[in-house]
């Protein structure tokens, strides 16, 4: 049992994902649905970097408001500089130290700051454990660098260390 | 399945789904207004989180009201473009931060061979 499904959660989210793109719960979904999870698990345990140690359900939940009253408030942000022609952002480069060393959370923080309009991330060195942010609108880079660890890092800590 | 929505569903529907491209569409004038390529990324973001999230929300309360189930499946296609989005945005802001890190090495030596 174990080795034919070694992420039994990664397996039944797929599934899972199966149905809700077949919009069916049917027999032959189910049972075509769980072989391809199956599959897709086994396939995935090569590649996976390892286990994910998940917890803090309501860690979570927070960021996923957080994360969502960002994208908002940031989307109109970014909007109000594009309407303004004589807006100059002053975009600017950050250089920050994280404490995130979980390859789950990083990936997850890669997507957050990604998905924010007006913030990106560019490029992750792993050696120092420092990644590298370009801001579109940056006014003070040490309030920016706050916000990111107690925003998001300190949940993403809860969550995956 | 009912054929005629109601007219605060439909107002509803209609605010989240011209909304949701107006944001795309601003997203992609930014992306023409911006002056250079670190800006120029930042721009086409507001289509990928809120204009499609607002979109792909009108298509969900519309679809599960009309065909009177629930439809979600429009939350799969919002995480799978939120996870991939990052991917090519690393490897095109990686190509031209390498690009830039070289142009400048070979300016700084141009510069102290003169």
């Amino acid at each position: 049992m174990k080795r034919l499904l070694p992420y039994p959660v990664l397996a039944a989210l797929l599934l899972l994902m199966w149905l809700v793109l077949q919009q069916s719960i049917g027999l032959g979904q189910i049972l075509l649905g769980g072989a391809v999870a199956v599959a897709a698990a086994l396939a995935a345990s090569a590649i996976l970097p390892g286990r994910v140690r998940f917890r803090g359900l309501t860690s979570l939940l927070q960021l996923v408001a957080v994360a969502g009253i960002d994208i908002i408030r940031s989307n109109i942000a970014v909007l109000l500089i594009l309407i303004n022609p004589r807006a100059e952002p002053s975009a600017g480069f950050i250089k920050m130290e994280l404490q995130l060393t979980n390859q789950f959370g990083l990936a997850v923080l890669a997507c957050l700051l990604t998905a924010t309009p007006g913030s990106a991330w560019l490029e992750y060195d792993g050696e120092h454990n420092t990644v590298l942010i370009h801001v579109l609108d940056l006014a003070d880079k040490d309030e920016w660098i706050a916000t990111v660890r107690h925003r998001y890092e300190r949940l993403l800590l809860e969550i995956f260390q | 399945m009912i054929d005629e929505l109601p007219l605060w569903l439909a107002i509803l529907v209609s605010v989240c789904v011209v909304v949701g491209a107006g944001l795309t569409m601003a997203g992609c004038l930014g992306l023409v207004r911006f002056p250079d390529f670190y800006r120029r990324i930042h721009a086409p973001t507001m289509g990928t989180s809120m204009g499609g999230g607002l979109i792909l929300l009108a298509s969900a309360i519309f679809f599960t009201v009309t065909e009177q189930r629930l439809v979600i499946h429009e939350l799969v296609i919002f995480l799978f473009v939120t996870v991939t989005t990052p991917v090519t945005l690393m490897l095109l802001a990686r190509a031209t931060l390498f690009r830039d890190r070289i142009e400048e090495a070979r300016e700084t030596e141009d510069g102290s061979r003169q």
